[in-house]
């Protein structure tokens, strides 16, 4: 080791006694920057200067509502970036990141894909690392072998979900409620459209959809605004510009109240029930998000879990959640409970959803959440990883640069009256699907409102 | 890469000084407390750490630690049952708790000035908890419902938990920590009674708060909420060292799956048990040589390299109370049998026995070790929960502020002398998950998972 690095890092480890040393005083998340790259890219960023800590991760609108006809397409592309790139094979790329102590990671839902950076901020560790994820992002290489072998593995996991109930139970869920939307089908495929991709579709996917006016960099971390600007330029700079991914279709509504019976030789039933609920940016998110809160978003004191597992010990978790996305994502009850209770837990969670859609919350309920929700919100932002996480929400679902700031005050101001009316606008019974999976071997075969059966409803 | 490990060391020692801001105290009562400042954000984790959790307890009550686990939210003197959730919550908290072999904790996240609502409602539990019959019927079903859950209907859990209760004879961490679903039938109310009386006391308590707080503020709150509280005789856990193993064993699970799956454990030693304390450290990088990434040799060779497994993976925790199992495991590729990836796996270690790993590998993973103990800092949870788990162990705390440097002492020698001394057939267990169709009928009861808490 050199004396060169010796003072170098002496003046950091001086810096760092400093800002740790700071008196017991701590300030809010700094306010959110934003700008944008030639290319397209919209930049987040919010200085977080008291680790030596660097988080970047480029969002791009390239998830499995792209997929089209190929289920899986997206999480396979997503997969491939850092299987080699820019002529540096998989295994020799993962060793130089891991060599700077460096995470790259990666992933592909719905709605985003994403690539990820965790690295030490000193420039010497900084530089190399961001190099390689420019890499990744910019010049996967995409061999053949690579991709035979990830999709392989992929075609696995798919089978080890088919021997979870819980797995099984979303993968039909979503098929349920989503019918013929894009959002229908699972992220990492079925075995028969993992199947049949080929290689050239992955490569035209990723030239469609990873393009500078897809894309989002978001960062946080021990850096100032210029060398910020300096990694979004180099992580996301070399992208075409490209185009957008374009619209997403609507999601229709469900029509009627349809039930699947999926058998699976397990001794508990999964019970997922629900329909398509909000998305983000929803007028109706307060009321909705407070009134859920209080049904069952709120662990062990929501409505559902005094009524299913603390009255009755029907079930170790049971719970419901709006997950809001670009269309509007599913509003879903769940639960798990023994296969010979099943028809009593799923009695005791619609009635008391039915309850809380006519009644309500009582003004205690709400008072009670509120503090909750308001109370606690400084731990929405404690950690550069959760603070990054809404970053990229914010950025991806273009929320205004003040959302955590006007926060509280939303979830203030809403009413019993407007959870109860978004609730009855927003959330009906009669159109909901419920899907069970589990060993109740006398319903193997379906005994659900299947759609031919129902269409005149 | 040599250039960059010594640099990241330096890096590191320089880190460390300034993060060594944890302050111990202990009360007259015998409750410890370890408090640690991070002014990042206006809050606080709190967390109850008490020295009991499956490995204290004997057959015929396996689960019982982690069912008054359950228990501790059922009300006390004072508050009724659910009380405890609905004041955290309302004061804006996020809580739950967990149990593992050798500990059961609780704890709170809140915003930095409601630090005296979770040391009230702690302390009040912690000597005053009402066990009542009804709520107990109700909770045991939960936990059942949990088991089934985590274990009885996840063939891989049960893999693991069969596992478990093969490669060790007479050690207490033969069981389950959720226990065995026949124990769980028999469980009394005033088995709970006896076992809160047993173990809940402020001498068998360590107290952990990370955040934004002043040490000498905290020590005074919990003077006030923990001091009046009366100790017991704790007596000490008994020793339940694992005899010693005789030959290879093997076993089978057979359950309805659609892949097989293999699991591997060697019996190895923690550093509360090593006879050199350079040994689990050893260990520790040796489980980083096969895992510690995707550079690292399980997946660089079996998985990217002979395409033999489709994921596989290995893991040691040096921080155990009882000698532990260091276990690979892995799930074959579809054009390659078990049999095949447990030669591969095999094969692994017998070149760790063979070969010195290479410098520029070694280098990786500690690279890997020190960036990581950097990254740790971002989240107060995890930082309290390495003080929590190593007092509960009867380990100091302040032995992780020696982790990195001990990491960095162990060289490529070392690994394989440890290789070459634990990673023999003699201290070797082997499962196979055998897949049976997925259309036979539930099991009904039996038994399985492991390993992860169990939280609440």
């Amino acid at each position: 080791m050199s004396t060169d690095y010796g003072r170098l890092f002496v003046t950091i480890g001086v810096l760092l006694v400093w800002t740790l040393m700071l008196p017991a005083q701590s300030v809010a998340m700094e306010p959110i920057q934003h700008w944008q790259l030639d290319n397209g890219a919209r930049v987040y960023f919010v200085p977080a200067p008291e680790l030596p800590i660097l988080d970047v991760r480029v969002v791009f609108d390239a998830a499995s509502s792209r997929d089209g006809t190929r289920p899986g397409l997206a999480e396979l592309t997503n997969l491939l970036l850092d299987k080699g790139a820019g002529g540096i094979s998989a295994d020799e790329l993962a060793s130089q990141v891991e060599g700077l102590g460096a995470h790259l990671g990666g992933g592909s839902l719905r709605d985003m894909a994403w690539v990820s950076l965790r690295t030490l901020s000193d420039e010497r560790y900084l530089q190399p690392a961001v190099k390689l994820l420019s890499m990744v992002v910019t010049s996967p290489d995409f061999n053949n072998g690579d991709f035979e072998r990830e999709r392989e593995r992929m075609l696995v996991a798919v089978k080890m979900q088919e021997q979870q109930p819980s797995s099984v139970a979303s993968r039909a869920y979503y098929k349920a409620v989503y019918g013929e939307h894009p959002y229908a089908t699972p992220p990492d495929g079925y075995q028969e459209s993992l199947a049949r991709i080929v290689l050239d579709e992955v490569k035209a996917f990723y030239r469609r959809y990873y393009t500078g006016s897809n894309a989002l960099v978001v960062i946080v971390g021990d850096l100032d605004r210029a060398a910020a600007e300096k990694v979004a330029r180099q992580v996301a700079g070399g992208l075409p510009k490209g185009e957008t991914a374009g619209q997403i279709p609507e999601v229709p509504p469900v029509r009627f109240a349809a039930e699947e019976r999926i058998f699976h030789p397990s001794t508990q039933s999964h019970v997922l029930v629900g329909a398509p609920g909000m998305r983000r940016g929803d007028p109706d998110y307060f009321p909705l998000y407070v009134g859920n809160h209080i049904l069952g978003g709120s662990g062990l004191v929501s409505l559902l879990s005094e009524e299913v597992r603390e009255k009755r010990g029907l079930s170790y978790s049971v719970y419901s959640y709006f997950s809001p996305m670009r269309r509007k994502g599913p509003f879903t009850l769940g639960l798990q409970t023994r296969n010979e209770q099943l028809d009593e837990a799923l009695e005791v969670m619609r009635s008391t959803l039915e309850r809380f859609r006519s009644e309500g919350p009582s003004a205690q309920e709400l008072e009670a959440a509120k503090k909750n929700i308001t109370g606690g919100f400084a731990l929405r932002t404690d950690s550069n990883a959760k603070i990054i996480e809404y970053l990229a929400m914010i950025g991806y679902y273009g929320l205004p640069l003040d959302y955590l700031d006007t926060f509280n005050d939303k979830v203030d101001a809403v009413t019993r009256d407007q959870i109860r009316d978004a609730f009855a606008r927003r959330v009906d019974p009669e159109r909901m699907v419920t899907v069970v999976v589990g060993g109740n071997g006398a319903d193997n075969t379906p005994k659900h409102d299947s759609a031919e059966n129902n269409a005149g409803d | 890469m040599r250039v960059i490990s010594c640099c990241l060391l330096i890096f590191w020692s320089l880190c460390a000084h300034a993060e060594t801001r944890a302050h111990e105290f202990e009360l007259d009562n015998g409750l410890k407390l370890i408090v640690k400042e991070d002014h990042r954000a206006p809050v606080i984790v709190s967390q109850v750490w008490y020295k009991v959790g499956s490995s204290y307890e004997h057959d015929g009550i396996t689960g019982i630690s982690h069912v008054l686990e359950h228990m501790m939210f059922k009300g006390t003197q004072r508050h009724a049952p659910g009380e405890f959730s609905r004041i955290v919550a309302e004061n804006g908290g996020k809580e739950n708790a967990f149990t593992s072999r050798d500990y059961t904790a609780y704890y709170q996240r809140l915003e930095k000035s409601r630090l005296p609502v979770s040391f009230e409602l702690e302390a009040d539990r912690m000597r005053n908890l009402l066990l009542q019959e009804e709520e107990f019927l109700k909770e045991v079903k939960v936990v059942m419902e949990e088991r089934r859950l985590r274990t009885e209907d996840k063939p891989t859990s049960l893999t693991y938990e069969r596992h478990n209760a093969v490669a060790f004879t007479n050690s207490s961490y033969r069981t389950p920590v959720i226990g065995w679903m026949e124990d769980l039938e028999s469980l009394t109310l005033s088995d709970l009674e006896d076992w809160y009386q047993r173990w809940y006391a402020p001498n068998n308590a360590t107290v952990v708060v990370v955040g934004d707080v002043d040490p000498e503020e905290v020590l005074a709150l919990a003077k006030r909420y923990f001091g009046p509280l009366k100790p017991s005789g704790v007596a000490p856990v008994k020793p339940r060292g694992e005899v010693r193993q005789r030959g290879v064993r093997r076993l089978v699970v057979q359950a309805p799956a659609e892949l097989p799956y293999l699991l591997i454990g060697y019996k190895v030693p923690v550093l509360l048990t090593a006879e050199e304390q350079w040994e689990p450290y050893a260990l520790e990088v040796l489980a980083g040589i096969l895992d510690g990434g995707d550079s690292a040799r399980l997946t660089r060779t079996l998985v990217r390299g002979q395409q033999i497994a489709a994921s596989a993976g290995a893991g040691y925790n040096l921080y155990d109370r009882q000698e532990r199992l260091l276990l690979l495991d892995g799930t074959p590729t579809a054009s390659h049998t078990v049999d095949e990836l447990e030669q591969a796996l095999v094969e692994q270690v017998n070149l760790l026995r063979k070969e010195l790993v290479d410098s520029k590998e070694l280098e990786r993973v500690k690279a890997q070790v020190v960036a990581s103990a950097v990254y740790e800092l971002d989240s107060i949870m995890a930082q309290a929960m390495t003080i929590g788990k190593l007092e509960t162990v009867g380990l100091d705390w302040s032995v992780d502020r020696k982790y990195v440097e001990r990491i960095q002492a162990v060289s490529a020698e070392q690994i394989r002398k440890v290789a070459q001394k634990y990673l023999v057939d003699e201290r070797m267990t082997i499962a196979v998950l055998d897949p049976l169709p997925m259309d036979t009928a539930p099991a009904g009861r039996s038994g399985n998972q492991g390993g992860a808490h169990h939280v609440h």
